[in-house]
């Protein structure tokens, strides 16, 4: 019980709850299935991509550009099957390709010239994007073929409501589902993702690391590859979501999804983050603003909250970091 | 000998980005030589750069102490949007009498303010509640960019007096007033930066935190200070903004934010804190200007630009890093 309260996990959920209670008292609607079932489709876009910025926080990094990774990779996927056709598992292919490409430069730069990843990205961001505006003209894609808008409507678990209208798990949360499950396999049982905790733990100076046997360069590959991998999923999967492809449809969403991934527990300096933080992050971010539609408060409203409950989340995390400290400090002067 | 080499090293970096100039200028002067050297077009760069040069200032200080401010733009725009209501409630476009000087000082107290808040917030959550500078302002920067489209609803707020738009608009002895209100913060900064123990806390501080803290420096009031000078600052660029523009928006100025970490990094400022003049950052203002309105000329797509910048960056960064390691394989 006592280690249960001293897990930033636990908060999380309990503001879940909380927050369920809340929302289903003033709207029935909240708490069904077929709610439950969308949320977790439509936020499978913010949800994957969180991943990706999970693992490069874990490693004492920040990306900001992955979404336009995302973009360029949906993109140029949507361009290649809207001209020659294809099936599924190739346009997954060509925007997780792209997406381990732009993640790759982002990480020569990072390692090569040991500029602070939040500057690269920047950076990135925007030559990545404007690249994209310029070669797109940004003209926006909606005969995307029909296979693909029929791949978005597979469930894999299918229920009828109370009207007889079918609902169900839906395909795209299944990506979602396997994409943690990588990554919770790589952070836990893989010496790389142990690798990981130990460089994002050493801070600046990543020599304690590199002398206890870590290959540092292989460590910032795969960290900034596996986002590119994450970014690439996302983009298909929020084409899938929406079935048209516009340039800037998902620049500016990089901020929601950092939110989730901090407000789950994950630190800036590098270190500490769980697979099971960042997925109640986002949950945390999906029940919000779903919730705040149900209830009908004015969408103007949104960001306002979600500043104060990253505010909020930061600030109890580094209180609680501090008082660690402390104690750490008094137990040592015992 | 230490000193004398630390003080090539410096001369060299005044001397690098003169050359840098100069090239700009030369290349400009080559891509579009009847039109970049227009007094027009030169008397509009003296417009634009006081409020990039007033944002980046805030950048900057940040940075010195080992920060970064996300929520710099984000926190001029809610000045900006303040100074605007209050200037419609006071003074509506369809009541202009005289110029409404009174109106006008009391409005820059308004954005002042704002700023002070916005930097008092910020500074409480890195200094004392020790929030990392990057997530503290960037949750800052949502929360505020939230009030901003919740006051607005996202429209445009228009319409201000005479005496206001003087402010971004109007010339004193011929020179733009928005480059005069530049240059005089700009040497206020530089002084409280260079002659000030609050100015030596901020370069302790920035290179080295611990020990900052045992050589009895308060560090959260440096902090403290720091974050507020940042907010003035940014309130500061959103006044010459909005009257420049006679409008306040939620959005403006959204693509500043790359420019001032670039000019700040261009200009000599260390990343990790501790290093950094405003002179430098003056000249890299200069450089950064003349190539946007250079590209603006030649009407070269925004996006191409965007690209551009982003290149700049990583290309001023990796520069920096030969030259640190260049500089270390000396000692």
């Amino acid at each position: 019980m006592k280690r249960l309260l001293q897990k930033h996990e636990s908060y999380i959920f309990l503001a879940i709850i909380l927050l369920t209670v809340v929302i289903t008292a003033l709207n029935q609607n909240f708490l069904t299935l077929e709610n439950l079932f969308d949320i977790l489709k439509s936020y499978s876009f913010i949800g994957i991509m969180s991943v990706g910025v999970l693992v490069v926080l874990i490693s004492g990094g920040i990306d900001i550009s992955f979404t336009a990774v995302a973009t360029v990779g949906q993109y140029v996927m949507a361009v290649i099957i809207t001209k020659y056709t294809g099936n599924i598992v190739l346009a997954f292919t060509i925007s997780i390709f792209i997406g381990i490409l732009l993640g790759l430069i982002n990480a020569m730069f990072i390692y090569f010239f040991n500029i602070p990843t939040i500057i690269v990205t920047i950076g990135t961001l925007n030559v990545f994007y404007g690249l994209l505006i310029v070669f797109s003209g940004g003209r926006w894609l909606y005969n995307l073929p029909e296979w693909f808008a029929k791949f978005a409507e597979i469930r894999v678990l299918t229920l009828l409501n109370a009207n007889g209208i079918p609902y169900g798990l839906s395909i795209i949360t299944v990506i979602w589902i396997a994409v943690i499950a990588i990554a919770a396999f790589i952070l836990r049982f893989t010496v790389l993702g142990r690798s990981l905790y130990a460089v994002g733990g050493c801070g600046f100076d990543k020599s304690p690391a590199q002398r206890a046997g870590i290959n540092i360069f292989r460590v910032q590959m795969f960290v900034y590859a596996f986002m590119g991998f994450t970014a690439g999923i996302a983009g298909v999967v929020q084409a899938l979501l929406v079935q048209t492809v516009a340039p800037n449809s998902i620049v500016g969403k990089e901020l929601n999804v950092i939110a989730a991934v901090i407000i789950g527990g994950a630190s800036i300096s590098g270190g500490t983050g769980t697979i099971t933080g960042t997925v109640l992050g986002v949950m945390l971010l999906a029940i919000l603003s779903n919730g705040l539609t149900l209830m009908r408060v004015p969408s103007y409203w949104y960001d306002v909250v979600i500043g104060l409950v990253i505010l909020l989340s930061v600030s109890a995390s580094a209180l609680r970091q501090k008082k660690k400290m402390q104690r750490a400090i008094a137990v040592e002067e015992a | 000998m230490e000193l004398k080499k630390r003080i090539n090293w410096i001369q060299n970096e005044f001397a690098m980005l003169s050359i840098i100039i100069l090239v700009v200028l030369l290349l400009m002067g080559v891509l579009n030589p009847l039109r970049f050297f227009r007094i027009y077009n030169l008397q509009s760069m003296a417009f634009q750069l006081p409020e990039l040069g007033l944002l980046s200032l805030g950048m900057m200080v940040i940075m010195l102490t080992g920060g970064i401010n996300l929520s710099l733009i984000a926190s001029a725009n809610l000045s900006g949007i303040l100074m605007a209501l209050v200037l419609n409630r006071l003074a509506p476009p369809e009541t202009f009498i005289g110029s409404g000087s009174g109106i006008v000082l009391l409005v820059i107290l308004v954005g002042l303010a704002a700023g002070v808040a916005v930097g008092l917030a910020n500074g409480a959550l890195v200094a004392y509640v020790g929030v990392s500078p990057i997530l503290a302002t960037l949750g800052m920067m949502t929360l505020l960019n939230g009030v901003n489209i919740l006051i607005t609803k996202g429209y445009v707020i228009s319409g201000f007096p005479p005496a206001f738009q003087f402010i971004g608009n109007g010339k004193a002895l011929g020179i733009p007033f928005p480059m005069i209100i530049f240059a005089l913060i700009a040497i206020v900064v530089g002084i409280a930066m260079k002659r000030t123990p609050y100015g030596l806390e901020v370069y302790m501080l920035g290179t080295n935190e611990i020990a900052t803290r045992y050589s009895a420096v308060n560090v959260p009031k440096v902090l403290m200070k720091s974050y507020v000078i940042s907010g003035l600052l940014s309130a500061t660029a959103a006044i010459v903004m909005i009257s420049r523009f006679n409008s306040a928006k939620s959005d403006y100025g959204e693509s500043y934010l790359l420019v001032t970490i670039l000019a700040a990094i261009l200009g000599g400022t260390n990343v990790y804190g501790g290093f950094g003049k405003v002179t430098g950052l003056i000249l890299a203002l200069v450089i950064l200007q003349i190539i946007s309105s250079g590209l603006n000329l030649l009407q070269v797509n925004a996006f191409i630009t965007r690209a551009i910048w982003g290149m700049i960056l990583a290309a001023v960064m990796i520069g920096q890093y030969y030259r640190i390691r260049a500089a270390s394989r000396i000692r």
